[in-house]
């Protein structure tokens, strides 16, 4: 046909599209400052390296009459021994080097007297803490020229990989990290089937207790079971060490038991789902061709299930291989990657290095996240709408089976709880059973006092009030505003972001980003803002995609219908929009709250003596050896965080009640 | 110009357009979903876009709200450039197939949402609602909320809404698409009846050509993303413009033929048409106009046997053979009266009549 296309239509933005646009602006604002900018900041630390340049500086030294003699280049002046003074100088970011062993007959009390200086403006030197650089000369007494000390210059390179990879025991911490997050793997993952397999396919007794206990690990910091374990089978002092058989808990043994602790709720919760998903049709089918059980097992309920399963093996992956309080507190010399961080940058201070260490370890959990999201997308995609719900059906031997097993995992649970609770109650473990209530009397301990189980508090609350808006908000702007398309992939894409990055990684960002004395927001550094902030970061993706996931199940229509009414889309998503989605709003902020109770990782870097948090308290104290207060500080965890889980579940329950009239099913 | 509704003319007695729209394109990509389209909508008149899933349909009436803009063209509404003006600038009311009525929101403050703001006193909007509550008839429904209601209430519900505050355009998307067919039939009278009384200027999207042929005082057919045909539904229906439109309202019977001088000429057997073409050529006839006749008739006759008969209710649908047509067979329908009284049976024979004013002629081959 011959028809021309005509010019193009230029929309007229109407009121509402720059306000969504102005929020949109902000939310995406906040995602690129609180973690594009500081992930970006960290990788070019990553490729920073830095070292002493001799050849930058000169000297001239007089005889004791005072007559200078020739000028010396420090480069040779270090060539001219065998071996050189100084082998290595290779160094980071704090690097400071004296240089009187260049000279063999140095004495501070001798009257010889030095001339110094750089030869460019980029060769920096200190005397005592005076800043000297370029080329002027200074003249210095024997005294003042052994408090010189030259300043590094920095590099862009690969070499800090370098020296990462030749070192065996850095690059040990990948195939220990890597063993033990396949070996925890696998046991979670077929735990946590047979657990679920046994809720969703049998008719066994009190599944509603055995569920509520199953999840009770989410409650807890990821450390708490090291302490558990350490009080049941540490050679020193656990009761039941006989079972180890000479082996040490503290090591790889006791990282895994506790993985598999922590993790257990995380596989149940995604692996449950895929078995309810399963369509009860094919059963009758397979029934109808009289397939035997083993059969029906394995041509229905695995295929149906296995993008969970796959998706379960990746999540639980991710989050031992990223974990960093267990191994931190049950790990003995065993180490592993993200306390391989940690010791390099709160240990040794080399900021550098623990850079290369987190990039290192995002190869692994970016693969990871990778592949689970595809995998989810699958097992979305098998849900089919005429679906029909399997409904099991009794079978005595077998559901007596899996009730036997299921008490099994809940023994295990319920165990580890019970030991920190009991270490918590008791007057001194094991001499002295009688119980006191002295552990929870932690002003007598390092770790920040009870202040720091209030601060967790404050940021549990704060985390779960400003996460949750800047969440919903954000997922409204990507998931039900038009236009502007190029901006809301992007925003998708950081929102989906923070899962991929382990929360070490994510603290040692910020230090880089916004500890830097000329960044503008340098000033939330040290403060409850930078929690807050690294805290809803980290726990960004889960939240945003259950925002979006219940924004998606309303009517798309809805704004098409306020807009052609003329009302601004604000009345819509005030009297529509939130009150419609209050259930997953109320999701998104316990999600919120017990996360920010629990989580170690990136607020281990960023809490100062103002705002020590209690989950960091349970760290140190342990390290400092008051383990029944840490445990009783772990406690104070779980009963707030069941404690609001409880008050969740009632307002909920209320709610949903009020709006019976108009929610269906 | 085709002939307008009458309480849709002016007092000139030519009829007012209310809504125009010229050379409209939109582009998803490479994709074209709509090329150069121009059309004209009488004020006060039922129109229907009509036409199959992923025609372009919806894409224009989204266009015409505002709701996804052309890619480029115009459009004008009362005589104002509405072409790039965001939806709550123009002026409409809109229903969709799935209702979209806030489920946590009564009725009453459903059909209210639009009408709500500072300077309506809160009576005239109470008022107002039971006024529409009233028209659709749900008087007695506003403190339910939407989920308590059936479909097709809903529907009248989101109707409501959308024309409580008195817009000067109703679009319709697929109103009725989700609603079982007895109640569909029931609400396609109620809407049309409605609309009549407004007198609002209405445009449908359907793919129901029943639902567009009840309803419109005109429809327009859509394929591709081009008008193929506009006009009443007596036009569209009896005089398909092209051989798509002819197949996609009602059935029509293709045979592949020649032109003659005076019709066409298919296998050995002429037959006289009214409006003959040349070239290769495609001779169509729907079922119903295959006449079967016992005597006197001479022209246009084709002797047949009958090599299938399906009961469909009210009539008969015959599979005709003849050496005539070669392997092509022809669809007839007959009426029981007309079986019984020439006794009519499968494996029997029929003389059957084409009429010449009812036999049509497309070009072969589509240009």
């Amino acid at each position: 046909m011959g028809a021309q296309i005509g010019k193009r239509v230029r929309p007229k933005l109407g009121r509402d599209d720059w306000a969504q646009r102005s929020f949109m602006l902000i939310i995406g604002l906040y995602l690129l400052v609180a973690l594009a900018f500081p992930l970006v900041t960290m990788l070019s630390k990553a490729f920073s390296t830095y070292h002493f340049d001799l050849s930058q500086y000169e000297v001239q030294v007089s005889d004791e009459a005072g007559n200078f003699g020739p000028v010396q280049n420090l480069v040779d002046l270090n060539a001219a021994a065998s071996p050189p003074v100084f082998e290595d100088l290779a160094t980071n970011t704090n690097g400071r080097l004296g240089i009187t062993k260049l000279f063999p007959d140095f004495s501070f009390r001798s009257p010889v007297l030095y001339r110094f200086h750089g030869l460019n403006d980029g060769a920096v030197y200190l005397v005592g803490s005076e800043r000297h650089a370029g080329a002027e000369w200074i003249e210095l007494d024997s005294n003042s020229f052994r408090r010189i000390v030259l300043r590094p210059v920095s590099e862009r390179g690969l070499a800090n990989f370098t020296t990462y990879f030749s070192t065996p025991s850095l690059f040990q911490s990948v195939r220990n990290s890597l063993t033990i997050a396949a070996i925890t793997t696998v046991i979670t993952v077929s735990l946590a089937f047979w657990f679920a397999y046994a809720l969703a396919r049998s008719k066994m007794r009190f599944k509603g207790v055995f569920r509520m206990v199953a999840m009770m690990p989410i409650l807890v910091p990821s450390l708490l079971p090291g302490i558990a374990l350490m009080y049941l089978f540490s050679s020193r002092q656990g009761i039941l060490k006989f079972l180890m058989f000479g082996h040490d808990i503290n090591g790889p043994i006791g990282i895994v038991i506790g993985s598999v602790f922590f993790t257990f709720p995380h596989a149940l919760i995604i692996i449950s789902t895929a078995l309810s998903i399963s369509d009860a049709r094919l059963y009758e089918a397979a029934q109808s061709l009289k397939a035997s059980r083993w059969k029906t097992f394995w041509t229905v309920t695995i295929p149906g299930a296995r993008y969970g399963l796959f998706s379960a093996a990746f999540v639980v992956f991710n989050l031992v291989i990223t974990d960093f309080g267990l191994p931190k507190v049950i790990g003995g010399n065993y180490n592993m990657l993200a306390v391989d961080i940690y010791k390099q940058v709160i240990g040794q201070q080399n900021f550098e290095m623990g850079a290369v260490v987190s990039m290192v370890l995002l190869v692994p959990a970016v693969l990871a996240f990778g592949i689970d999201r595809r995998m989810q997308k699958k097992q979305v995609a098998l849900l089919s709408a005429r679906s029909v719900v399997y409904e099991p059906k009794a079978n005595r031997l077998g559901d007596w089976l899996f009730f036997g097993y299921s008490s099994m995992v809940a023994v295990f649970v319920l165990g580890i709880i019970a030991v920190c609770q009991f270490a918590a109650l008791i007057r001194q473990w094991p001499y002295n059973l009688s119980l006191s209530l002295n552990n929870y009397d932690f002003s007598r301990m390092d770790g920040g006092g009870w202040s720091s189980y209030q601060n967790s508090l404050l940021l549990a609350l704060l985390t779960a009030i400003i996460g949750t808006v800047v969440v919903f908000w954000g997922a409204y702007m990507v998931e039900k505003t038009k236009g502007f398309r190029l901006g809301r992939t992007l925003f998708q894409g950081l929102a989906m972001l923070p899962m991929a990055i382990p929360g070490m990684v994510l603290g040692i960002a910020y230090i880089f980003f916004f500890n830097n004395p000329d960044n503008p927001l340098n000033f939330i550094y040290g403060t409850m803002a930078i929690l807050v902030v690294s805290t809803v970061t980290h726990f960004y993706t889960v939240s945003h995609l259950t925002a979006v996931t219940a924004l998606k199940q309303m009517d798309v229509e809805f704004e098409s219908v306020s807009q052609s009414l003329k009302q601004p889309f604000t009345k819509l998503f005030w009297r529509v929009t939130v009150p419609v989605s209050l259930p997953a709003i109320l999701n998104i902020s316990i999600y919120l709250f017990v996360n920010a109770m629990t989580t170690v990782s990136a607020v281990v870097f960023l809490y100062s003596t103002d705002t020590a948090l209690a989950s960091v308290a349970v760290l140190n104290m342990n390290d400092a050896g008051d383990i029944a207060p840490a445990a009783a500080m772990g406690m104070m965890i779980f009963y707030t965080n069941a404690g609001a889980r409880i008050l969740h579940a009632l307002v909920s329950r209320r709610l949903l009640a009020r709006s019976n009239a108009w929610r269906k099913g | 110009m085709l002939a307008a509704p009458f309480h849709a003319r002016g007092e000139t007695g030519m009829p007012n357009t209310y809504l125009k729209i010229e050379k409209l394109w939109k582009k998803f990509g490479e994709f074209v979903a709509l090329r150069d389209i121009s059309l004209e909508v009488v004020e006060g008149e039922f129109l229907c876009f009509l036409g199959p899933s992923g025609c372009g349909k919806t894409t224009l009436l989204r266009a015409i709200a505002g709701l996804d803009l052309q890619t480029a063209g115009r459009v004008e509404q009362a005589g104002v450039d509405v072409s790039n003006l965001p939806p709550a600038e123009r002026d409409f009311g809109i229903v969709f197939q799935s209702y979209a009525l806030f489920p946590n929101l009564t009725i009453e403050k459903n059909i209210a949402y639009g009408l709500e703001n500072a300077k309506r006193p809160k009576a005239e909007v109470t008022a107002r609602v039971a006024e529409l509550l009233a028209l659709v008839g749900l008087p007695e429904q506003g403190k339910k909320y939407p989920a308590q209601l059936s479909g097709g209430q809903q529907q009248r519900i989101a109707l409501a809404r959308a024309i409580a505050t008195n817009p000067g355009l109703l679009l319709l998307d697929e109103p009725l698409s989700a609603l079982d067919a007895k109640v569909r039939v029931f609400l396609r009278h109620e809407v049309k009846e409605l609309q009549r009384k407004l007198g609002i200027t209405t445009i449908m999207v359907t793919h129901d050509q029943e639902e567009a042929l009840s309803m419109a005082d005109r429809i327009v057919v859509m394929d591709q993303g081009t008008i193929e045909q506009v006009g009443t539904p007596l036009e569209i229906y009896r005089e398909p413009a092209s051989l798509f439109v002819a197949d996609f309202i009602g059935a029509m019977n293709q045979i592949p033929a020649q032109a003659t001088d005076t019709g066409v000429q298919i296998g050995a057997a002429r037959f006289i048409c009214a409006n003959p073409i040349d070239g290769p050529l495609i001779a169509a006839i729907r079922p119903e106009d295959v006449l079967p006749v016992e005597d006197g008739a001479v022209e246009n006759i084709l002797e047949a046997r009958i090599d299938a008969m399906e009961f469909l209710g009210s009539f008969f649908r015959a599979t005709l053979s003849a050496d005539a047509l070669g392997q092509q067979a022809l669809v007839a329908d007959f009426s029981i009266n007309a079986m019984r009284r020439m006794g009519l049976e499968e494996g029997g024979t029929v003389r059957v009549q084409l009429p010449p004013e009812r036999l049509k002629t497309y070009p072969a081959e589509p240009a």
